[in-house]
């Protein structure tokens, strides 16, 4: 009696166990939809929010500021101080690290931590990111959609400015404060080429096939764009000095953008994250550049 | 530090060659013009060469006005204030090198070794990271902020040398001023470490030198600092020749060993302060003019320091021509060209002679 009781008991957990596997295997669950997503990449987590996962980040990295509610995610440091133990102690079932980070993406292996590598590149991998990551998460048709809007939105800026003559634009993104000195360029490769180019500009470095030039005084001066436009971001300049700044620009009158009274100074953390907000910046450089069409 | 590897490197005390039984007056009159022909050469060349095609007649044509006016503003804006910084900088970071190695009787010392160097560099850090915003005289906010940083380590250096009065020895200064240096290192290290991505990577390409100065402001503004070393260097060059063979011997000599000791600091310090602000921390000039001079003119530093000051700005104008045709239209930092074509230069000269 006690030998069949006991076969029976033996019997009815091991179903019970054959059970719960099939359940499992059938319900993906954890595994597969990620609840504790740490992004170390700030375009990625305005990624997140824009396909309405923001509710999923367990952390972020010390440089997210948008969306304004990062501000209560515990922050995990960078690109190059990732704080590995405070990453690890958040309990993450994925982070998203840049591809580059090779020493955090193999003690995240070590850890059984799933990752998703980000790369940096042009344009089109903004929205193609997006896709990759909604469908990582198991929000296919949420990112598929966030992602289509974003093209929408772009194509139809690009319609906006199609078969306007295009001025031949210098896009800086950083220089000392009050001199034209370590003036470096967005060159001929990236995104921010390809929203320039979307935006009806031509690029005047993009015969240079690199992400960013230091530009010397001489090589502004050849180069004679028409257009020049300055990004400011974070708290590098505030908003009262941009009449003084674009006055450096004076000491070299023989470019036609300065003459022309085309130095165009804009501000916004948008144009140095690759994320959902490119089209804010794409309008942006739009209306800059072609302020009559609408 | 007076060691065989001292004399064989550096013939700092090498008083008995046969050449200088030639007249002082005579070499100094054929070395200033052998120099100072270089120097000249050498700044009447650069500003026509670059990575445009410029025509001195449009340069100088006073019908087309100024403001459209393209060959004359690549002369004026982007040609001759760069070489003109070049001539100071390169002048400037050699006659530190030759003081300090005098000063503290060392082969190796250059204007990097006590910290002053550290100092500016320090200071132009802060000024990109906390986006120090305030300008004086048109001179904005980091060269004012470098200057400033590298007066802050000559201060320190001061007081360390003061102190050090007390019947020690040139070492004791020299491992005070690498502590400095040190020091001055390790906070720059933390500075970098608040910066942010974009602040970072202006840190680095301020660290690597740049003479692209863009206007005549900041080169006039280091024009005080230097004229007041120019007037230091000025008093030194019988003085250290005696102070380089040993403190005791110059003050039986009748040398005042402190306030040259002083006046050496001050002024070096002051030359690689101004420097540094101006161009960022060009390596290797200080160390390896000095030598080159040294190795042709022989260790008289009535001969080497004007030698040295005309070579240096030679040699800079030389490495920044260099620095801004070989990858045209892009540009090499102009650290890395001194230190490239330096580096070999030296090594050729120094084992030939060995």
């Amino acid at each position: 009696m006690a030998v069949i009781s006991s076969r029976l008991r033996l019997a009815a957990s091991i179903t019970v166990v054959l059970l719960a596997v099939a359940v499992l295997r059938v319900v993906p669950r954890a595994a597969d939809e990620p609840r504790r997503i740490i992004s170390l990449v700030p375009a990625t987590t305005e990624m997140l929010f824009a396909m309405g996962a923001g509710d999923r980040l367990a952390g972020v990295s010390n440089y997210d500021r948008f969306p304004p509610d990062v501000a209560r995610l515990p922050k995990v440091g960078g690109l190059l101080d990732p704080d590995v133990e405070r990453l690890l102690s958040l309990k993450p079932d994925l982070v998203i690290v840049y591809d580059t980070q090779t020493d955090l993406k193999r003690q995240l292996e070590r850890a059984r931590i799933p990752i998703f590598r980000y790369v940096h590149r042009g344009l089109p991998d903004i929205t193609a990111t997006m896709r990759a990551l909604g469908e990582r998460i198991g929000m296919k048709a949420a990112a598929g959609a966030a992602a289509a809007r974003i093209e929408q939105q772009l194509a139809s800026i690009r319609a906006r400015v199609a078969g306007r003559p295009r001025p031949k634009t210098l896009l800086i993104f950083g220089r000392d404060p009050g001199a034209l000195r370590h003036v470096d360029a967005s060159a001929g490769y990236g995104f921010l080429h390809d929203l320039l180019e979307l935006a009806g500009g031509s690029d005047a470095l993009g015969d240079l096939h690199r992400q960013s030039v230091e530009m010397s005084t001489e090589m502004i001066l050849t180069r004679a764009p028409e257009v020049i436009l300055e990004l400011h971001y974070g708290d590098s300049l505030k908003p009262e000095q941009f009449d003084s700044e674009r006055r450096v620009w004076e000491a070299l009158p023989s470019v036609p953008a300065v003459r022309n009274n085309r130095v165009f100074l804009l501000g916004g953390d948008e144009f140095v994250v690759p994320g959902p907000r490119i089209v804010l910046a794409a309008e942006q450089f739009a209306r800059v550049l072609h302020p009559d069409a609408r | 530090m007076r060691g065989p590897v001292t004399s064989r490197l550096c013939p700092l005390r090498e008083r008995t060659e046969p050449r200088a039984r030639t007249p002082v007056r005579r070499r100094l009159i054929w070395t200033i013009a052998g120099f100072g022909t270089l120097a000249v050469a050498a700044c009447l060349f650069a500003p026509l060469v670059g990575s445009t095609r410029i025509h001195l007649s449009a340069v100088f044509d006073r019908s087309i006005p100024y403001a459209d006016n393209l060959d004359a503003q690549i002369f004026f804006v982007a040609r001759l204030p760069r070489v003109l910084a070049a001539a100071l900088v390169g002048s400037a970071l050699a006659l530190s090198g030759v003081v300090f190695q005098a000063l503290l009787r060392n082969p190796l010392a250059s204007p990097d070794t006590l910290g002053v160097s550290a100092g500016a560099s320090l200071g132009a850090m802060m000024a990109i990271t906390f986006n120090f915003d305030f300008s004086l005289l048109g001179i904005t906010a980091v060269p004012l902020a470098s200057f400033a940083g590298s007066f802050g380590a000559l201060l320190i250096v001061y007081g360390l040398s003061a102190a050090r009065r007390r019947g020690t020895s040139a070492i004791v200064l020299l491992l005070g001023g690498v502590t400095v240096q040190a020091l001055l290192s390790a906070i720059i290290a933390f500075v970098q470490y608040l910066a942010d991505f974009t602040q970072t990577f202006r840190n680095v390409r301020w660290l690597m030198g740049s003479l692209d100065v863009a206007s005549y402001a900041p080169i006039g503004a280091a024009l005080v600092p230097m004229a007041m070393a120019w007037a230091g260097f000025a008093t030194l060059p019988r003085v250290l020749d005696l102070l380089s063979v040993g403190s005791e011997s110059a003050a039986a000599r009748g040398v005042n060993v402190e306030r040259t000791e002083r006046v050496a600091l001050v002024s070096a310090s002051l030359a690689t302060g101004a420097a540094v602000s101006l161009a960022g921390p060009v390596s290797f000039v200080g160390i390896i003019v000095p030598h080159l001079v040294r190795l042709i003119v022989g260790a008289d530093h009535r001969l080497v320091l004007p030698a040295s000051a005309l070579f240096g700005g030679a040699f800079l104008i030389g490495c920044d021509l260099v620095a801004r045709t070989i990858i045209a239209p892009l540009e090499l930092p102009v650290g890395i060209v001194t230190a490239i074509i330096g580096g070999p230069v030296f090594l050729w000269l120094l084992f030939r002679r060995a």
